[in-house]
């Protein structure tokens, strides 16, 4: 009787939004994500209060020291201690990655929709002007976005949003225009939602399932091409450390010194790893077909 | 079609001399070519035709959702409640359009959005037209669930939870949450497999005669029509070629498509081992036969069918043909 009731009562007035999180939280994979991605931005916030050692003081008299109890992660080329680099790089690699897809995300998401949505000229227009920016390598958009603006971190996001938008807007335009002939668009019309109604409410939660994955997948490419960026004078310049770029430095060596590309590298993957299962759950907590 | 028809004080819709055409891709397709009826408040009209024939353009010009291009409507007016909807602006459309008439899509299993649930579906329309409030919306969606027979227990679950007839109550409850003053149903039943058909169609017909709604009902089904139309309109390529009340037509059919049409059903009574189809097909809508566009199918045409236009004659009163050979007519 109890139980009833308290279905019930779930039942009135349960948004989706609540109905997305209940269900998220009740995924285990998408929860271990989560947690993870939480520890990550937890080390990003306290780093300098957590690390061993400094993250720029070189140890000549070290470099290249393999892991031990002193650097259980090794140190680099100038005797680096390796962990403390990766801890407080996680500031500007997260940063990075997470900003540079966010925008781009959005920015592609919602041009993507009104080219698919509105299509004809307004969708020719678009996708053209997107022609454009796929056209140029991101390189050169960065080394222009550098020449422009200047250095700096904030000045990379910004070549990576730019280079990020047109495989947004590729991709939500094709989602958009699956679900554009589908007769619930129509009705939609019908009962009179206006424009910015039947795109946010209607077309957009349909679409969302692909991009998701784009999302997720997404970060790690903007870490890796923000370390090359840094060779441009954009990004985070030496000797700060950020993941991407101890990568690159580290490949160097990799021969003889593989922890120097490893620890990067697994730290890196554990990120993406932890924002896919985060997003794989997050799609399927959304989807109500695939309920309980 | 006669002076007097036309002049209906009493219509509360009467569309005049529609023409709309599609052009893709250079060719026009001439979807509907002059149509003209008229729906009192509280009655029904049913559109029967073939496939292509331009039903649904005709419903969705009502409504003001044809795509627009490739769809455009050349000439005719749509008076509905003394405004003509071919001249309000999208502004004072938005008014008309889902308030005062709206519409059943044919297809319930895609005219759902599978990521909302239904309850909030029927609300939406509720909050979009009716200054209320979000639990307001919500009460009155209820109302409608109960209404269409679905308990309101299931207001938070999901389009895919129902089966297609439950989905169709869902459509139909939409359509009729705002009390709408005209209802179009576009194949409503279509979908739906028979004996469902039976049970959604008498569904449609008692709440419009409860919420004494006018509906125009878009069917291929002369079954149909039988069971819930006061007045009934065959279309055959665009043009209305026989307008008549439904007892009047199911006992006197005078066009030779109509009679097609019935030679074409199954008797119950009469013991054949083959029905009688019409000949030919539909013509193409990219080009149409000139004079009359059924005369390629018609075994009684003649010379002056070919050339030449066919006007309206009338064989009873109320009941037009567009036919050179009509019996017992006299010219309209």
């Amino acid at each position: 009787m109890s139980a009833a009731k308290n279905v019930k009562k779930q039942k009135k007035n349960e948004s989706m939004m609540k109905l997305t999180m209940r269900r998220l939280f009740r995924n285990k994979t998408a929860m271990l994500g989560l947690t993870i991605l939480v520890v990550l931005l937890l080390i990003a916030i306290l780093g300098p209060l957590i690390a061993p050692y400094s993250d720029i003081e070189q140890d000549l008299m070290n470099c290249y020291g393999l892991p031990s109890l002193q650097h259980p992660f090794g140190t680099d080329e100038l005797g680096r201690d390796i962990l403390s680099r990766l801890i407080i790089g996680s500031r500007a690699s997260l940063e990075i990655g997470l900003v540079s897809i966010a925008g781009s995300a959005v920015i592609g998401i919602i041009i993507g929709c009104l080219a698919g949505y509105f299509g004809g000229t307004v969708d020719n227009v678009i996708m053209r002007f997107m022609d454009i920016f796929q056209a140029l390598p991101p390189m050169v958009l960065a080394i222009a976005v550098c020449a422009a603006l200047g250095p700096g971190v904030n000045n990379c996001i910004l070549a990576l949003i730019i280079s990020g938008v047109p495989g947004f807007v590729r991709m939500a335009r094709a989602s958009v225009l699956n679900i554009r002939g589908m007769e619930y668009l129509e009705a939609a019309t019908a009962i009179n939602c206006s424009t910015a109604r039947i795109i946010a409410k209607h077309i957009l939660p349909n679409a969302l399932s692909p991009l998701i994955v784009q999302i997720t997948m997404g970060v790690a490419n903007s870490i890796l091409s923000a370390s090359s960026m840094s060779f441009v004078g954009l990004g985070v310049q030496p000797p700060n450390p950020e993941w991407g770029a101890m990568l690159s430095a580290g490949r160097n060596f990799i021969r003889n010194y593989p922890h120097m590309v490893i620890f990067p590298g697994v730290v890196i993957m554990i990120t993406v790893l932890a924002l896919n299962m985060l997003g794989d759950g997050l799609r399927d907590a959304m989807d109500p077909k695939l309920k309980d | 079609m006669s002076e007097e028809t036309k002049k209906n004080k009493d219509a509360l819709l009467s569309v005049r001399d529609l023409e709309v055409v599609y052009t893709s891709s250079g060719a026009v397709v001439h979807a509907v070519n002059g149509v003209s009826f008229e729906i009192e408040k509280g009655k029904s009209l049913g559109l029967v035709g073939e496939t292509g024939a331009g039903k649904t353009t005709i419903a969705k010009t009502i409504l003001g959702v044809l795509p627009d291009p490739p769809a455009k409507v050349l000439k005719g007016e749509i008076v509905f409640e003394g405004r003509d909807l071919l001249k309000l602006s999208e502004k004072e459309m938005r008014e008309v359009r889902g308030k005062k008439i709206s519409m059943i899509f044919q297809d319930p299993m895609t005219a759902l959005n599978p990521l909302i649930s239904v309850g909030d579906q029927i609300a939406e329309v509720v909050s979009l037209h009716e200054n209320c409030s979000n639990k307001e919306a919500a009460q009155k969606a209820m109302q409608m669930l109960e209404m269409v027979g679905i308990p309101a227990d299931r207001y938070e679950e999901f389009p895919h939870q129902f089966s297609g007839g439950m989905k169709q109550r869902v459509v139909i409850a939409i359509a009729l949450a705002c009390n709408p003053e005209l209802l179009l149903a576009d194949e409503p039943t279509t979908a739906l497999d028979v004996t469902i058909q039976a049970q959604v169609m008498d569904m449609i017909s008692e709440l419009q005669k409860k919420l004494n709604t006018s509906m125009i009902l878009i069917t291929h089904d002369l079954g149909v029509v039988a069971e819930s139309c006061d007045t009934v309109a065959v279309i055959y390529a665009g043009e209305i070629v026989e307008y008549a009340d439904k007892e009047e037509l199911f006992l006197n059919p005078q066009h030779p498509y109509t009679l097609g049409l019935f030679g074409s059903i199954p008797s119950l009574t009469d013991d054949v081992d083959r029905l009688k189809p019409i000949p030919g097909l539909p013509p193409n809508p990219e080009d149409l036969p000139e004079g009359c566009s059924f005369h390629p199918r018609c075994p009684h045409a003649t010379e002056a069918c070919k050339k030449g236009v066919v006007s309206y004659v009338e064989a009873a009163p109320g009941h037009f043909v567009l036919c050179n050979h009509c019996k017992d007519c006299k010219k309209a």
